[in-house]
């Protein structure tokens, strides 16, 4: 470790701090429908939007009907999606004459580019047609997000709100996100990463004859708007294979600080725009500073792991931190933080191999995960998974208190009890049974990369990223039929088992009085409940995958120590 | 014709551990293994199942030579932990069974003279039904609860109340409802049944502290759903640990899994939870409230809002003398003396008090005068006074009727004093003047007396967040005089029963829980819209039936205990589940490497508790996890103390306590216990 990697750290983390406050007010305002600066420019497109559709934006829906909107839409998106994959052979924009995928890659792309998840068996550069690259997964790309955003303000309303009990207009919420939200972000941010030399194009791959005289594919098409959309929305396919650690992809230093900025900018200004609902700025900061603490401590334990380096490479006699499967251009700092924030979020975009990493440092980005990725977290998502847990907490912290618990003066209640727990077990079902059932039947083990706890870890990380969202792979996972398949309905019950207790959550939240504070009543910004909120959020997640984790990184750690590996 | 067995006081207090109550709840600890009672209580029937299955395991050792010897200690301390907890719920119960048990051989069939159309019929109490009137004469028992419709008479409600003292119960006003069982010590009284046989406050009082149709309350059940939610998390943890094992060619006993399920799931929150309810109840009870429902215990320590009568809830309820204040010229001895010798013979409260007052100036050395006559109140004059032979009269009373009455004795001084008379006014209390002959002497005050220490109390309320109103029948000027002076935070002046009812409307409609005490017929409504309504046992029937809770005692302030109370009883739930899931760290760190130790022997880098063998790591955190819930059966029952600090001081403190503290002391417990079975030989 060195003050270098510190400074790395620290800077990235004031950029976020400095973005969460405009961009979060802003928000707010867009969702609200007030002025803003985008206004004349979209505006006008957005009502001609409406009218086409005959959406009235001033109607408002119950939570179930917001949930059935989302549905909708996911479902409509996903049968989309699935159809081009099935056809690009026959559609324009395939320079390169890809085939059809298969049905099972095919269900498993569209499934996890429609979650967000963003989970790819495949190398897009002999895989996708840049039709199917910018119409299908970066259009997904977009919406995945868009309905991300969507679902937290609609649960931002719902926690919020005494007046009403509805909680937004789904097709108006999902229009403004991408419309003032995603686009311009993703403009300034594409133009930004073409300046740092990312391609743009639509030509066909080039054959050059490098400076050593080998012969050498240079891939194209339009990587930088896709790549944009990629970290803001953290979705974290990448056009090609190696995605983040791709010279293409992310070419410089100051590439990989704005990806990583990308990845955290709106998952941060939600925070703010919570305070903005919630009339109580503090109440914003509260979960900010939370998860600055849990990001803080994801990546000193990363950075420390990786820069002590592997014991048994040392006694080879080559010093330093661990460098394998890492870029020389990004080194141990920024590919340890670029771990951290791309698992604190379920982008899942890598510019380092997490399964070269050590054991303890490859544990971080799996216990990001298995915390619920909530440490600013995939767009959205990653707020309304922190209330849950805040309602988890305010229930228990309440408890002690003396007084029937409340959360922003609304009291929490069998129902919200109920909810808050349906979604808490949504990733021990998903993620534990699955690596359960892998590691009993061949399909499961026959593509491991590795053996022993190793190979266990790479099952376990796999299910995890795929019930969460995240989409980055321990790699050492080789696709089949039976892996497509299930993760992908692994992928589909993650996101929406998840997202729709939070609805409904939000939604018998809405409309409740707020009781007064008195002094009877705890504060939810107070130091102590942002630790106990931290701790609630640890024990948790700790004590759902302390086994698993105990026979995968874990003990993998220990046997380095001992000389042991794989 | 009437029974004349002596009636028993109801026992008021009775030691939580006492012997009877516990060798009853050993043997009910056994009956509700039963396992439709555990199906209740779902984490406790997870232990119970996984007690049965190690029972069968170590069943089948015993044929096939396994390790019996452990399946069989695993098995014993699951049952335990089963048992304890069926212990609590059972110790938590028997108080308020014993109480039942007295109450129902209170209940005795008696005999009842029922009125009807002017005659007397005797008839069995199980006839007498609702709107039937009775009569009862010194010395009967009551037949059946009803509102006294004639008569006054003192009765003996000790069998109830546990009070010896004697009440009073006339017709009309708030103190005329009885209750079935009590006796009749003095005179006569015509009752109207207002209770059907088997409905009676009797039979209800039995059914409640026995808690036979015990409801779980709202948060319980919240709370229940957490830790089943939990439960389930861990079913699925240890449930998949089992193919990740055999992954790891380290297979594991279903016994083994069976007790780190059953250390992780929270059982020591699962198995006290019920009794943590049920003894709230029961504090309530001890402090001789009854609680139609837990629900309205629970929602005591929501309370926002405390609705106070100001008499006899803040004040003692009559007015007393307090400052003499001297006309220009005239000494205070003076003034003291003509007060004493007008009030010798007022036995108004209010008389003695000046009597009091004027005794610390001196006044009885002059002695009593022998011949004096009193001259006492009218209404039509308006003051009281007496007749000294061989001295001028003395007169005290409102200070317009005794200025017209020295003005016409010739007074010179008639109107002064008029300004202190004002300020008394002004200050919420009543000026009396004093005069004798053509003098006027003085002024007297009277006050209304704050209770002794209410301004503390109110305090703090004020600390655990309530806001106190204070209810007054005063005009907004002498009511904003005493709220200042008690610290009450608002008042309602000129209060009727319409302007109660709209305070509390719009209390709730700002999100707050209101409670309030009462016991006239008016004040019904408000008790049935108050969230938290306690009624006064000396009160009416209608009162009574309004409210959530009866107080026996008829003690205004004992709702600032209930509101306690309901908060304690939440903040042991919450101590508790914290404790419990905070103990699963310590367990982890036990079992886990216990567990893999054969198959990767890096691992017992993790036994950071260094537990000398596998088995006995494992058996130590299974009896840890169950003698924790005996441990901990007096904080359940007795409740964490609540200390009104302010809400942000209690959360860090018991996080401190029972957060940290409950991954401390287990790390420090499965130690001992493994170092006992060591040193016992015992694995």
């Amino acid at each position: 470790m060195n003050l270098f990697g510190w400074a790395q750290a620290v800077i990235f983390l004031l950029l976020v701090l400095l973005v969460t406050r405009p961009l979060g007010a802003y928000m707010a305002r867009v969702f609200e429908g007030e002025r803003t600066w985008f206004q004349p420019v979209f505006a006008p497109l957005e009502r001609a939007f409406y009218r086409l559709c005959r959406i009235d934006p001033a109607t408002e829906m119950s939570a179930a009907s917001y949930l059935l909107a989302t549905l909708a839409f996911s479902l409509i998106g996903l049968v989309y999606l699935y159809a081009l994959l099935r056809t690009q052979k026959w559609l324009p924009l395939n320079p390169q004459h890809f085939d059809n995928l298969p049905a099972d890659s095919a269900w498993n792309v569209a499934v996890s580019f429609m979650t967000n998840t963003n989970w790819q068996f495949y190398s897009g550069e002999s895989t996708m047609s840049y039709l199917s690259q910018i119409a299908g997964l970066a259009w997904h790309n977009f919406v995945s997000a868009a309905v991300g955003i969507t679902i937290a303000i609609a649960v931002i309303r719902g926690v919020t709100r005494t007046d009403r009990t509805t909680v937004g207009n789904f097709w108006v919420d999902v229009t403004r996100a991408t419309l003032y939200v995603l686009l311009p972000i993703s403009i300034a941010g594409c133009l930004l990463l073409v300046s740092q030399g990312i391609p743009q194009n639509f030509h066909a791959y080039q054959d050059v004859v490098s400076i050593e005289g080998f012969r050498q594919t240079i891939t194209g098409g339009p990587m930088a708007s896709q790549e944009v959309i990629k970290e803001l929305g953290t979705n974290g396919g990448g056009f090609v294979n190696a995605n983040s650690a791709s010279p293409n992809e992310n070419p410089t230093p100051l590439s990989n600080l704005l990806e990583m900025f990308l990845i955290f900018c709106i998952g941060a200004g939600l925070t703010y725009t919570y305070g903005r609902y919630a009339k109580d700025q503090r109440q914003g900061w509260a979960l900010f500073v939370a998860m600055a603490i849990l990001f803080a401590a994801g990546f000193t334990v990363a950075y420390a792991s990786e820069s002590a380096g592997n014991p048994l490479v040392h006694a080879l006699g080559v010093s330093g931190g661990n460098m394998e499967g890492k870029e020389c251009r990004f080194g141990v700092a920024a590919s340890s933080l670029f771990a951290a924030v791309t698992t604190d979020t379920s982008c899942g975009a890598v510019n380092a191999m997490h399964d070269s990493f050590t054991p303890l440092g490859g544990l971080v980005p799996l216990a990001n995960m298995q915390l619920g990725e909530i440490v600013y977290g995939g767009v959205g998502t990653g707020l309304y998974g922190m209330i849950l847990f805040v309602v988890l907490t305010v229930f228990i912290a309440g408890l002690m208190v003396g007084r029937t618990p409340e959360y922003l003066g609304k009291k929490i209640e069998r129902s919200h009890v109920q909810y808050a727990i349906l979604a808490a077990l949504v990733l021990p079902v998903f993620a534990l049974i699955p690596t359960a059932i892998s590691v009993l039947v061949p399909a499961g083990t026959a593509t491991l990369g590795n053996a022993g706890a190793h190979g266990f870890s790479e099952l376990l990380y796999g299910f995890t990223s795929t019930t969460e969202n995240n989409g980055s792979a321990f790699a050492g996972l080789g696709g089949n039929t039976y892996f497509n398949i299930l993760m992908g309905v692994v992928m589909l019950c993650g996101r929406f088992l998840f997202l729709i207790p939070a609805v409904l959550l939000a939604g018998s939240l809405a409309g409740k009085p707020r009781a007064p504070v008195t002094s009877g009543t705890f504060q939810t910004h107070s130091p102590v409940f942002v630790g106990l909120l931290i701790g609630v959020i640890i024990i948790v997640g700790a004590l759902t995958f302390f086994p698993a984790d105990a026979l995968g990184p874990i003990v993998e750690h220990l046997q380095m120590l001992h000389g042991k590996s794989f | 014709m009437i029974s004349e067995r002596r009636l028993d006081r109801r026992p008021k207090a009775r030691s939580l551990f006492d012997r009877a109550i516990l060798s009853r709840a050993v043997i009910d600890a056994f009956r509700k293994l039963d396992p439709r009672w555990q199906f209740r209580n779902p984490v406790m029937f997870v232990c119970e199942i996984g007690a049965l299955v190690t029972l069968l395991f170590f069943l089948r050792d015993l044929r096939t030579h396994g390790p019996a010897g452990f399946d069989f200690a695993i098995s014993v301390w699951l049952w335990f932990t089963v048992l304890f907890a069926n212990f609590a719920e059972a110790v938590a119960e028997g108080r308020g069974k014993a109480q039942a048990d007295f109450l129902r051989r209170t209940k005795s069939d008696t005999k009842a003279r029922r009125v009807v159309a002017g005659r007397e019929e005797v008839i069995s109490s199980t006839e007498l039904r609702k709107g039937d009137v009775f009569r009862v004469d010194a010395g009967e028992l009551i037949a059946a609860d009803g509102d006294v419709i004639a008569g006054a008479a003192t009765v003996d409600e000790s069998a109830i109340t546990g009070e010896s003292a004697p009440v009073i119960r006339e017709a009309g006003g708030d103190r005329s409802s009885v209750t079935g069982g009590t006796r009749v010590l003095s005179d006569s009284i015509l009752v109207q049944v207002t209770a059907n046989p088997g409905e009676a406050f009797l039979d209800r009082m039995i059914s409640l502290v026995e808690g036979a149709k015990r409801q779980k309350t709202p948060n319980e059940i919240a709370l229940s759903i957490l830790i089943s939610g939990l439960t389930i998390i861990f079913l699925i943890a240890v449930a998949t640990l089992s193919p990740y094992s055999i992954y790891a060619h380290t297979a594991q006993s279903v016994t083994v899994l069976i007790a780190l399920l059953v250390c992780l799931i929270p059982t020591t929150i699962g198995g006290l939870l019920s009794a943590i309810g049920i003894a709230g109840m029961d504090r309530v009870l001890q402090r001789n409230v009854l609680a139609m429902s837990g629900r309205a215990v629970e929602a005591s320590g929501d309370v926002d809002t405390l609705l106070l009568d100001k008499t006899g809830t803040i004040t003692l309820g009559n007015r007393q003398a307090t400052e003499f204040l001297p006309a220009p010229g005239i000494r205070i001895e003076d003034v003291a003396r003509a007060a004493y010798l007008s009030s010798l013979s007022d036995e108004t409260p209010e008389g003695r008090s000046i009597v009091v007052l004027s005794e610390q100036y001196g006044a009885a050395q002059g002695g009593k005068p022998a011949d004096a006559t009193f001259v006492p109140f009218s209404a039509y004059t308006r003051m009281s006074g007496v007749d000294v032979p061989g001295a001028a009269p003395i007169r005290k009373g409102a200070p317009d009727s005794i200025r017209t009455w020295a003005r016409e004795q010739g007074a010179a001084n008639a109107d002064v004093l008029s300004a202190e008379v004002d300020r008394i006014a002004r200050a919420g209390g009543t000026p009396l003047l004093l005069a004798q002959g053509g003098t006027i002497l003085g002024a007297i005050q009277l006050k209304d007396i704050l209770k002794p220490a209410m301004q503390q109390r109110f305090d703090r309320l004020r600390k655990m967040g309530i806001r106190t109103i204070m209810i007054t029948g005063d005009n907004p000027l002498t009511a904003a005089t005493i709220a200042r002076e008690s610290g009450v935070d608002d008042f309602l002046a000129e209060a009727t029963p319409e302007t109660k009812m709209a305070l509390i409307r719009r209390e709730q409609e700002s999100g707050r829980l209101v409670a309030m005490t009462g016991d006239g017929t008016n004040d019904a409504p408000a008790l049935a819209q108050a969230d938290v309504g306690v009624a006064m046992n000396s009160g009416t029937q209608a009162a009574k039936e309004a409210a959530n809770m009866v107080d026996l005692d008829s003690d205004p302030t004992k709702l600032i205990e209930i509101v306690e109370i309901g908060k304690q009883l939440l903040m042991t739930r919450g101590a508790l589940t914290t404790f419990s899931i905070a103990n699963d760290v310590a367990k982890y760190f036990a079992i886990l490497p216990a567990m893999f130790r054969l198959a990767y022997p890096e691992i017992d880098a993790l036994n950071v508790m260094h537990l000398s063998t596998a088995q006995s790591a494992i058996l130590s955190a299974v009896i840890f996890n169950a003698l924790i819930i005996i441990a901990l059966i007096p904080l359940a029952l007795r409740g964490v103390k609540y200390r009104p600090v302010g809400a942000n001081i209690v959360l860090r403190d018991n996080v401190l306590w029972y957060g940290i503290g409950g991954v401390i002391v287990p790390f420090i417990g499965i130690k001992l216990i493994d170092a006992l079975l060591t040193a016992l030989h015992l694995t």
